[in-house]
């Protein structure tokens, strides 16, 4: 496609209409251009690989194993789907398939005893102070919340990681996983909760303490 | 089942999620709204738990080791070329290699049709006059065809049912007993009278091929 069509005035449609001028051409054998077809989503890559690893070196061998059988298999992407979404389905079984290889059985998280069928009932902090977006700018809050998705039990994990930070609507990340669409749910429901709870602890606990937007403008 | 009218901070608790994804019922979304208007701990949660799915929604939450970006794009520039390369390379040499093997499997083929093959024992003779589709039984380690139900079939339990011609396309002889009819020196045989063939030993049959000269 000329780039002189390109809409400029709207980034989301020229985007779009870029990604899909770039897996045509990758489709018609131009394979130079694959790095800069992905590029846009590598870091969703990473973040989905590492979600079932939870090793970095794991994640990033994985996720790049995963964008060369994405390149392997590109005249098989259709148009009808969301090249992100097909991206990160082959990473997350890319992910899946070491972990089964390794055969390692990781007891691990706060929850794991629990029935994820089982009612779960939030810990009543019914002061919750939100936390702005632009604390993400400070690395000790990103690493804070980074911590306390790692403290969860990889099956809510996997799922909170693959709907809420990926993007993947419901049924993408069951069919990713390879679980029900009422398992996902249900563990949604139970990642987001406990997420909830862990960071009004830390509230309490002062893990924003030296943050310098508590010392003025508090924006809740 | 959620009373659609008032729900109570379990129910609540339950379909918070479906909530926040806008997949809840009007009646219950209306009785969920209300209950969010009253009470301040499930409003609280609501509020939390948009405020969880918002930050971790942030690009800026995901993050790369150093250098993740640059190793990528190096292996896969390495895959990459690698890939075009192959096929570039494949792609000169690849036809005139597979019209070569079908000129040489061609020829392979046509040769089976009309020489004699190589016989698993040196000292037999082919036999003559054998019907190609005769159906003849070989079996495990032996180098003789034989008429089903030869008496001197060794190893029944690896019988393997081919025609004669592809028995003697893959080098085996006839049995000296059910397919003397077919050799040439039917003299030979009757002075045979021993159990020293058809029997798969090499020794054994190489002795009684010996004989039949």
């Amino acid at each position: 496609m000329p780039e002189a069509n390109v809409v400029l005035h709207n980034p989301e449609q020229a985007g779009t209409s870029r990604e899909q001028d770039l897996i045509a051409r990758v489709q018609r054998g131009q394979n130079e251009l694959f790095y800069e077809l992905v590029q846009p989503y590598e870091r969703r890559v990473f973040a989905a690989a590492l979600a079932i690893l939870r090793n970095k070196t794991d994640a990033e061998d994985a996720a790049q194993e995963a964008m060369l059988k994405a390149f392997a298999n590109i005249r098989q992407f259709r148009a009808e789907a969301r090249f992100s979404t097909w991206l990160i389905q082959i990473t997350v079984n890319e992910a899946l398939m070491r972990r089964r290889r390794e055969k390692t059985i990781v007891m691990e998280g706060i929850d794991d005893r629990r029935d994820e069928e089982s009612d779960y009932a939030p810990r009543d902090f019914a002061d919750w102070r939100e936390i702005p977006s632009e604390a993400l700018e400070r690395k000790e809050v990103r690493q804070k919340l980074a911590d306390a998705l790692a403290t969860l039990d990889r099956k809510y994990r996997e799922v909170f990681v693959l709907r809420d930070m990926e993007q993947l609507n419901i049924q993408e990340t069951a069919e990713a996983l390879g679980i029900s669409v009422a398992s996902v749910k249900t563990r949604l429901l139970r990642a987001r909760l406990m997420l909830r709870d862990l960071l009004a602890a830390g509230w309490e606990q002062g893990w924003f303490s030296r943050l310098p937007f508590e010392k003025g403008n508090k924006p809740w | 089942m959620v009373n659609r009218d008032a729900v109570n901070c379990e129910q609540v608790y339950r379909e918070i999620s479906n909530y926040l994804e806008g997949d809840v019922d009007p009646a219950l979304r209306s009785a969920m709204d209300q209950h969010f208007r009253t009470c301040k701990r499930c409003s609280s949660v609501l509020e939390g738990t948009r405020n969880v799915i918002r930050l971790y929604g942030d690009e800026r939450m995901i993050e790369v080791p150093a250098g993740f970006g640059r190793r990528l794009e190096k292996r896969l520039a390495q895959n990459v070329r690698t890939a075009g390369s192959r096929w570039s390379v494949w792609s000169t040499w690849l036809v005139p290699v597979a019209a070569l093997a079908l000129f040489v499997g061609g020829l392979r083929f046509a040769n089976s049709l009309t020489i004699t093959p190589s016989l698993k024992s040196e000292h037999a003779q082919p036999g003559d006059g054998i019907p190609p589709e005769m159906l003849v039984v070989v079996t495990a380690d032996a180098k003789i065809f034989h008429v089903a139900g030869c008496d001197f079939i060794h190893n029944k339990n690896t019988e393997r049912t081919l025609t004669a011609k592809q028995a003697m396309q893959e080098g085996y002889v006839p049995c000296l007993r059910c397919m003397r009819q077919y050799l040439h020196t039917a003299a030979g045989h009757a002075a045979l009278g021993t159990e020293a063939d058809a029997d798969g030993d090499s020794q054994g049959e190489e002795d009684a091929h010996i004989s039949a000269r």
